[in-house]
């Protein structure tokens, strides 16, 4: 009871202090929102001016055109279809690939002498450049969509593998011996300590695979596709239209944008304790 | 019976506890760790007794091997020579019958406060609800009330403290186990723990094993006080504290008994500082 009223006569005394600060701290919002909008502009226009009179277009493009060019494809239909392929790819890679690597990882994590006879073998494929298996894929699996998917699957498989292995070998001992003396069985083990406390580090190789499930499903297109933010990307240089090329990057890059953001939203939901972990006053 | 478990009792037979009430009994224990630097020593010849419904604390200089004692009596590792007993049984593997509590708390991170104390529960198989009503039973017994839902970060150190101990009731065992458990606390909080932690244990008739460094803790809160010396440690002093039972530990420091103990203790350790 008196360490309730405690609590609550300390939030009173500092609600003042607290509005004071929030305050402060919407205005450096302000600052730094108007500042971001001021370096975009400023840069389009020294963009679009050095198009115009200082280097040809040819290399750099020019924001009107590709605006145009975005525009034309969004109006078309164009855009969103190719968007969709390429999502559709890094999503079932990014699933398939993260799917098998935390059930590696639990596996590995937990049955120490299969880690170890495992371990050079895996090192092998972790070292080779995943990107260096297209032309093996593309023989195995054709030029269509599920090439990329394997491509995407394989770059994502280590990233979700290594960190969730970290995160089942990271899980304290005492902890373990602490339910162990309360009756805990080893599924009670794996289900109340292992795998939550895992779930960090599974969530940190899944954030991570994001941008690589991208590159995989891009460069499958680049490689060979016809279709594809890649192939939209390809074909532009091939046309030698730099203004295209330019514009399929920005869709490019808007996709992975929006993709973090759904891995962030997901992340939120799953681990609650992280936010208030984040909320926390830091006392050092 | 397993068949080493006989071995061990048949050759310890000629010391044996008999009286039943004690719950603890450590016979000639010595505890033997092979390092990279060579063998270290952590305790030797521990013959000790603890009795049922006792609060007892071991109080020594640090790396003297008392929380290696409470490890063998939880079973967590088998003593190098000797044998320590549970209520006249030998102790062979993991206890299920003594709860331990570290000075790390170990709350699970990802729980909030009532499933944090709802997991030996749920690793008993107790029925959702007269498991929810025990936790909630429990909560308000160390005055967590209105935290349930608060996740351990968002706690200061003593409500973690009150968590970790109303985890450690919740499955209700004869003996705790307690490794400096309010190591981490200030001053005051740590006497409010300690106020606490005497009333539950009387409340609940518990047998308490209590492991500190701090002279003044032990003697306070003990009803017998086994003091140790530096490693290999070996008891020095078994002390029956002559203070009552309901002692007010707010009002100690004013206690004549309490003070000349300390003092004629504190000469005992002190050389042992140096």
């Amino acid at each position: 009871m008196q360490q309730m009223s405690i609590v609550k006569g300390a939030g009173v005394a500092t609600s003042v202090a607290r509005t004071a600060r929030q305050e402060r701290e919407r205005r450096r919002r302000q600052i730094i929102i108007s500042a971001r909008i001021a370096l975009v502009v400023g840069f389009l226009c020294l963009w679009q001016t050095a198009a115009m009179w200082l280097v040809s277009d040819f290399f750099i493009g020019r924001p009107t055109e590709i605006a145009a060019q975005l525009w034309e494809w969004a109006v078309s239909g164009t855009l969103f279809f190719h968007a969709w392929i390429t999502s559709v790819e890094a999503l079932l890679g990014f699933l398939l690939g993260s799917f098998i690597g935390m059930a590696f990882g639990i596996l590995m994590g937990r049955a120490q002498t299969l880690a170890e006879i495992l371990d050079p073998f895996l090192m092998m494929f972790y070292s080779l450049p995943k990107v260096a298996l297209a032309p093996m894929f593309i023989l195995w699996f054709g030029i269509g969509i599920d090439m990329k998917i394997y491509l995407t699957a394989t770059i994502v498989f280590f990233l979700v593998f290594l960190n969730t292995y970290t995160g089942v070998r990271a899980v304290s001992r005492e902890q373990i011996a602490i339910l162990k003396l309360m009756g805990a069985t080893e599924r009670h083990i794996l289900f109340k300590v292992v795998l939550p406390s895992a779930v960090t580090w599974v969530f940190n190789g899944l954030r991570l695979s994001v941008p690589y499930a991208l590159i995989g499903a891009i460069v499958g297109e680049l490689i060979a596709a016809n279709k594809g933010l890649g192939y939209l990307l390809a074909n532009a240089s091939g046309q030698y239209d730099t203004s295209g090329m330019f514009a399929a990057l920005i869709a490019i890059m808007i996709l992975a944008l929006s993709l973090n953001y759904v891995v962030k939203f997901v992340e939120k939901k799953a681990m609650p304790w992280k936010a208030a972990e984040d909320q926390r006053e830091m006392s050092i | 019976m397993a068949q080493p478990a006989i071995a061990v009792r048949e050759a310890e037979a000629g010391n044996r506890p008999d009286a039943a009430d004690v719950l603890i009994s450590y016979r000639g224990v010595g505890k033997v760790f092979e390092t990279d630097a060579g063998a270290l020593t952590a305790v030797r010849d521990i013959t000790l007794d603890i009795e049922k419904g006792q609060f007892v604390t071991l109080v020594g200089p640090s790396g003297c091997g008392k929380s290696t004692l409470l490890n063998m009596a939880a079973g967590l590792y088998q003593p190098t020579s000797g044998a320590v007993f549970y209520q006249g049984e030998p102790v062979t593997g993991i206890n299920h019958r003594v709860g331990y509590m570290t000075q790390n708390d170990h709350l699970l991170p990802w729980r909030d406060v009532a499933a944090n104390v709802m997991v030996p529960l749920e690793i008993r198989g107790v029925p959702k609800a007269q498991a929810k009503e025990r936790v909630y039973a429990l909560l308000e017994k160390v005055g967590l009330k209105g935290f349930e839902k608060a996740y351990p970060a968002q706690l200061s150190g003593g409500m973690r403290k009150r968590c970790a101990l109303a985890r450690l009731l919740a499955y209700d065992p004869e003996a705790l186990l307690m490794d400096e458990p309010f190591g981490a606390l200030d001053a005051q909080l740590r006497l409010r723990m300690q106020i606490e932690i005497r009333r539950v244990a009387m409340e609940l008739g518990k047998t308490v094993i209590f492991v500190t460094h701090d002279l003044d803790e032990a003697v306070s809160i003990a009803d017998r006080c086994v003091v140790f010396t530096q490693r290999p440690g070996t008891v020095a002093r078994v002390v029956d504290v002559p203070l009552p039972r309901d002692r007010d530990l707010m009002q100690l420091r004013h206690d004549n008994t309490y003070r000349d103990l300390t003092a004629e203790l504190w000469e005992l350790l002190a050389p042992d500082l140096e």
